[in-house]
């Protein structure tokens, strides 16, 4: 079944009456996604796209059963519209919005360790491409025809940067389990390593992709993890080789503020963790492909 | 986003920090004066550009009359410094803060960041002040004091005391230091910094004092900060910057001759790699952003082309909420309107992608069209060599 979300997953849209949120809103209702209603405080009673408007989630979980949500929020709001998924029991949580303050973040992940872990929401992004089980569902904005079905997972900071993945392995015939955005800010709501404990755990993967970039630690530690724990192959790619010290290259997150941040370090302490590197950014096909064929030929 | 030292200490003083006393000047009369404004016998004249390790380029100079303050002043205005940080065009020196001088007894160094492991606000303190933080954790490691804040809480006394002590501070420099130390967690957070150092940081007469200060801000923050926008200098940025951020676009200048413009900040990070393995290297960083219009399009290249170094563009579009048919138009429209005097890469991938392949065709017929983001580069960078060559 993947990971986060299958066909059956009941999902709302928070800010579905925004002229961004009501646009992915209905591409994710074409590509088959189980869209059960949408949040716009004020519009409660109506409807949008033939779903039913609510002015709380809370209230939309009560009436739908929903269990995911996805926020197309502005950012001086979006920080409270997460709050409020984790407050009326949202089990996965995407955030799409680019731009919320870093301390907005740091009170989100604080707000969420208030409830039990058997309770706690699971979020990722923000500033996110969000997440698509081929086939079965797409919380996100992505052009979900270029992602096959299949088993390779795909956890990314960057959006385009994993649709140019997804679609080198599409035209190799390789599909994805589920794709993973986990955003491109400094402060997120699953690290990598979040979700590729998922991936591990899931039956329907059978190697993942990491596309990480510079900035912050993530990268690193997930490799770490997976050197001691992962039972599946990881290919990892970092974005920035060229990108100059000290300089915010568009991600709020993609800046070299200290040892270990630059592309070459975190490549270096992933290839020494024993995982597969993917040499640069046309070679997501190739390499997905041979490590596929080494795990056919290990049988 | 960086502000000037004497700004930061604006904010210091809010807090009841002890700060040396001092004034600004746009000119060497006015630097004169401002020294016998703050009298005494010496002054330190300090060019406020927004960079670290301005004492070793020259930036920072102690005059023992008010003569010699002018004089300095004379030298620095209009300047454009260079230091460690800056890089090769270094920064433009347009006003200067004139100090008094101070008894310096101990350096300590103090400094908020914003921590992306622990997700807090992490407090670093040391002994060691007046050098740079990576050379006091590389020289004196175990010099160093660290406290995390949690966010829901809030910093408390106790942890500031802790701090103060941990420094091997005593006696009534403890609740001073309790005093500069909440003041400075409560400026990082009422104002969404991101950095915030002072350093040095001197006891001096059983006093402490901030002698520098430096603070970065979160530009996700500033709609909801005007008091921080507003410190905004726009001299201390890439003047290519400036015109790209204006224009609501995500740039950032660097050295190379191949101009980028591409959509999603890690698609293009990656294919500016992908230009440096086939041997070239990029003008710049340009992440059109998603949903992005023809004219959005057109306003990218005027600002790829600001760069006068710019010999070869590419684009690389992998549309997803943007639509390759609208970049298509825009690359016309800039052909048409703006002029685009260099060679020209297209790659266009994802949604629409032939309706913005049968466009470039039709109207921009002398755009290279590549495929693959492997091919588009190793094209780039051939054109680039091509046309190296022939000024060569």
């Amino acid at each position: 079944m993947a990971i986060l979300l299958n066909k059956d997953t009941r999902v709302l849209v928070q800010g579905i009456t925004g002229r961004i949120g009501s646009f992915h809103a209905e591409e994710m209702l074409a590509y088959g996604t189980n869209v059960v209603g949408g949040v716009t405080p004020g519009k409660g009673g109506k409807s949008h796209l033939g779903l039913p408007i609510f002015n709380t989630v809370k209230g939309a979980v009560a009436e739908t059963g929903a269990e995911a949500s996805i926020v197309f929020v502005p950012p001086p709001f979006a920080a409270d519209s997460i709050m409020e998924a984790a407050d009326a029991g949202i089990k996965y949580c995407v955030c799409i919005t680019d731009g919320i303050p870093a301390q907005d973040m740091m009170r989100v992940k604080r707000y969420m360790r208030r409830y039990k872990a058997e309770n706690r929401m699971r979020l990722s992004g923000p500033n996110c491409a969000g997440t698509i089980t081929p086939s079965q569902g797409m919380m996100g904005i992505m052009p979900g025809h270029i992602y096959m079905p299949g088993r390779v997972g795909i956890v990314g900071r960057s959006g385009t940067l994993g649709y140019e993945a997804a679609s080198q392995m599409k035209a190799r015939g390789i599909g994805v389990s589920t794709s993973v955005g986990i955003g491109g800010d400094p402060i997120n709501g699953s690290s990598f390593r979040d979700i590729l404990e998922l991936f591990n755990e899931d039956p329907d993967t059978d190697a993942v992709v990491m596309i990480g970039e510079i900035g912050g630690p993530q990268e690193a530690e997930a490799a770490a993890w997976a050197r001691d724990n992962m039972k599946k192959p990881l290919m990892a790619y970092v974005a920035g080789l060229s990108a100059p010290k000290g300089r915010r290259m568009g991600h709020a997150g993609a800046i070299v503020s200290a040892f270990g941040e630059s592309a070459q370090e975190k490549v270096e302490f992933i290839r020494e963790a024993g995982h597969t590197i993917v040499p640069n950014p046309s070679a997501f096909g190739e390499t997905v492909a041979r490590v596929l064929a080494e795990m056919q030929n290990a049988g | 986003m960086d502000i000037h030292e004497y700004q930061a200490k604006e904010l210091l003083a809010t807090q009841g920090i002890r700060l040396p006393r001092g004034g600004l000047a746009y000119s060497p009369e006015q630097a004169h004066y401002r020294a016998q404004e703050i009298g005494g016998e010496a002054w330190v004249v300090k060019a406020q550009i927004h960079s670290g390790a301005r004492g070793k380029a020259g930036g920072i100079q102690l005059c023992r009359s008010e003569k010699e303050v002018e004089q300095a002043a004379e030298k620095l205005l209009g300047r454009r410094l260079v230091t460690a940080q800056t890089g090769t065009p270094g920064k433009l020196v347009n006003r200067l803060y004139i100090e008094e001088t101070v008894q310096i007894d101990r350096e300590i160094y103090l400094g908020f960041v914003l921590d992306r492991k622990e997700e807090r606000i992490m407090i670093v303190a040391s002994s060691s002040g007046g050098m740079e933080i990576e050379e006091i954790v590389e020289r004196e490691p175990d010099s160093l004091v660290r406290c995390s804040v949690d966010p829901g809480l809030g910093m408390h006394e106790f942890q500031a005391r802790e701090i103060a002590f941990g420094l091997g501070l005593d006696g009534g420099l403890i609740s001073k230091a309790v005093t500069t130390i909440l003041g400075c967690y409560r400026v990082f957070r009422d104002f969404d910094a991101s950095m915030l150092e002072i350093n040095p940081l001197v006891v001096s007469h059983d006093e402490l004092i901030a002698l520098d200060c430096k603070m970065s801000f979160d530009e996700n923050a500033l709609f909801r900060r005007p008091d921080i926008s507003e410190l905004r200098d726009k001299s201390q940025e890439d003047p290519r910057e400036t015109f790209a951020a204006d224009r609501g676009l995500s740039y950032v200048g660097l050295d190379g001759e191949i101009g980028c413009i591409i959509n999603g900040a890690g698609l293009a990070m990656a294919t500016m790699d992908m230009i440096k393995i086939a041997g070239g290297d990029p003008a710049n960083f340009l992440d059109i952003g998603g949903g992005a219009s023809p004219e959005r399009v057109a306003k990218s290249f005027r600002a790829v082309l600001q760069d006068k170094n710019v010999k070869v563009i590419l684009v690389n579009i992998f549309a997803g909420i943007n639509r390759c048919d609208w970049v298509a138009e825009g690359v016309a429209k800039a052909l048409e309107e703006v002029g685009v005097e260099v060679p020209l890469v297209v790659r266009l991938s994802g949604t629409k992608v032939d309706e913005g392949k049968a466009i470039l065709a039709a109207r921009a017929p002398g755009v290279i069209v590549a495929d693959t983001l492997a091919e588009a580069a190793e094209r780039a960078v051939a054109e680039w060599k091509a046309t190296a060559g022939r000024a060569a």
